[in-house]
């Protein structure tokens, strides 16, 4: 967020503090939700994303910490049934109840004292939403793993929550099922304006869905921030690590051609191959180890589609090999050997040639 | 051989054109056992669910002990009911010592327990998560526990089956604490074991038929209820 601009804030969270059995298990100075916005929650097992989805979802009572709602404070822990009633939760199970799929999804309008036909008038369009509907009939016992956490999410949803918190939801599916859940609740959430807090342990889950990425170790927030700002500029060695210190750029598709797309992206365009329409959104992700660095222009011999000049700007050394951050009208990361470094480019400031293949970048497509 | 023979088509003979006797014992055994499960049913649903949802110091020994009373003894059960229910015994002054109530009474002590513990251990088997979950769709803390009890509707089912089972066969406290009065407080076991030791072996053995007939049937739904698939 740029200084003078003030977005609403949705949840925020001040001085959250879990202790459990004497050890600090979650500590967040400050935690602010954005409506609209989909926030992911990454790292490791351990990390704390559970405790904070439970804690912000008044199911987990906190040590100490403040929440305000829309500008109210609301109580913390599981006393607070209003504020319960305007959120929502999907778990890693699906955690159905032995009943119908249409009852199931009904349960959180029956459990508000909504009449019998308004359930009848809003569940059926939330379950066509999850491409459900064949199965309202169905006891939810005789469901396939997709289909129950679809249900699941059908459930959650159909309440119109106004912050909808997701704990690892498709890590128990395989991935032909997880991969067309994610597309359609990537979809669902930009149909509805839902404000989403999701946890993963997945970088592309994250990439996919989230606006913001919160990176999480050993109960704190290491880095939080926009998706391409976290994994473009990891605050730490930890944050760099866990995401992969990979290029992330934000773009669209100005033209297919035999399978090779252009995308334009922020200061230039990027050559790519993958499935994608002209017009789409996409986030070209570019790892350092693919990039090229060279003093040569063009560099001969190479099968790259993609040459930029640009700046070193910084050489941060890791061990074997360096880190170096170019600017090219948007920042690239290439990991070069120390011999490499020493012979080509030995500092910051000086152009280079930095290239990269077509097939090198990993095309995720995005709808906004 | 010849003296089961007889006896079986004798009982036989009792059952399908319904001995008065015969069947005033099997009514009032049903009527006694079913409401001594009843009430073993409300009070042992409700402390198990509540010990299940719970987390207090000495828990565990509530445990225990809640698991120690499913294999009470009925012989003691009745023993300690007849001293409660004795003329100068702290319940004396209820005056229900050899009716039919006094039975009711201790079958609920020795049904309760197996009540309260099956129904522990189904609302623990539940997922954990599942608590979470429902309030988290905005449940209240009684719609929680509703939909918790709910969901572990079968094996409460069990519960109160395995309940019944143990009370209608059982024989120590109903002998004890309902004195076996003709007409009045006596039921199936007392009654068998009373023909039996009369040498009556052709209404010993209706009632006998008649106790396994129960016994089959409250077992045959108990093995349907286990055998369904668990919900996901």
């Amino acid at each position: 967020m740029s200084p003078g601009e003030n977005p609403a804030i949705l949840l925020k969270a001040e001085g959250l503090q879990v202790r459990r059995g004497g050890a600090l298990v979650l500590d967040i100075p400050v935690l602010d939700i954005f409506p609209d916005q989909v926030l992911a929650l990454i790292g490791p097992n351990g990390a704390g994303k559970s405790t904070l989805l439970l804690t912000l979802a008044g199911l987990l009572k906190p040590s100490r910490g403040r929440f305000s709602f829309n500008g109210r404070e609301i109580g913390a822990g599981r006393g607070d049934v209003e504020y319960r009633r305007r959120i929502a939760m999907v778990f890693q199970e699906p955690l159905l109840f032995d009943a119908t799929v249409f009852d199931n999804v009904a349960a959180g309008l029956k459990i508000r004292g909504t009449g019998r036909e308004e359930i009848g008038r809003v569940v059926p369009r939330y379950l066509e939403l999850f491409g459900i509907a064949h199965l309202a009939k169905r006891s939810a016992r005789k469901l396939s793993g997709g289909e129950a956490q679809r249900t699941s999410l059908a459930r959650a949803f159909v309440t119109k929550p106004e912050i909808i918190f997701l704990d690892e939801p498709f890590s128990a599916l395989d991935p032909p099922t997880r991969e067309a859940l994610i597309g359609d609740l990537e979809r669902i959430l930009r149909e509805t304006h839902t404000t989403a807090v999701a946890s993963t342990h997945d970088q592309t889950e994250a990439l996919r869905l989230a606006d913001r990425m919160a990176v999480m170790n050993g109960g704190k927030i290491a880095q939080i921030g926009p998706v391409a700002e976290v994994i473009n500029r990891p605050a730490d060695e930890f944050v760099a690590s866990f995401v992969g210190v990979e290029t992330v750029l934000p773009g669209r598709v100005l033209s297919v051609s035999d399978g090779v797309f252009v995308a334009a992206v922020e200061g230039g365009e990027i050559q790519a191959v993958g499935h994608v329409r002209t017009g789409e959104g996409v986030l070209c992700c570019i790892r350092p180890e693919h990039v090229t660095l060279s003093t040569n222009v063009p560099p001969p011999g190479t099968s790259a589609r993609n040459v930029f000049s640009g700046i070193i700007r910084t050489i941060t050394p890791l061990g074997l090999f360096h880190r170096v951050r170019v600017d090219c009208g948007f920042d690239l990361v290439a990991y070069v050997t120390r011999q490499s470094l020493e012979s080509l480019f030995p500092e910051e400031g000086k152009s280079v040639i930095a290239s990269f293949k077509a097939t090198a970048v990993h095309v995720i497509p995005r709808q906004t | 051989m010849e003296l089961i023979l007889e006896g079986i088509r004798k009982a036989f003979f009792l059952i399908f054109t319904l001995d008065a006797e015969v069947l005033g014992i099997t009514l009032l055994s049903l009527k006694v056992s079913g409401l001594a499960t009843l009430i073993s049913m409300v009070i042992g649903i409700s402390v198990g669910t509540a010990v299940a949802l719970s987390r207090f110091p000495g828990r565990q020994l509530v445990v225990s002990l809640i698991n120690t009373g499913m294999s009470l003894p009925p012989v003691v059960v009745g023993l300690f009911v007849t001293i409660f229910l004795w003329r100068n015994g702290p319940l004396g002054f209820l005056e229900i010592l050899y009716t039919p109530t006094a039975i009711i009474l201790a079958q609920a002590v020795i049904a309760t327990p197996i009540v309260t513990g099956i129904t522990l251990a189904a609302i623990q088997n539940l997922p954990a998560n599942l608590r979470l979950q429902i309030l988290s769709l905005g449940a209240t803390r009684i719609q929680t526990v509703w939909m918790l009890v709910k969901e572990a509707r079968l094996p409460l089912l069990a519960a109160v089956m395995a309940g019944f089972g143990g009370v209608i066969s059982e024989v120590g406290a109903s002998i004890m604490v309902g004195g076996n009065i003709r007409g009045y407080s006596r039921v199936l076991t007392t009654a068998t074991v009373m023909e039996t030791s009369r040498g009556n072996f052709d209404i010993a053995i209706a009632l006998g038929i008649i106790l396994l007939l129960l016994a089959f049937f409250v077992n045959a739904i108990l093995t349907q209820i286990q055998q369904r698939e668990r919900p996901r």
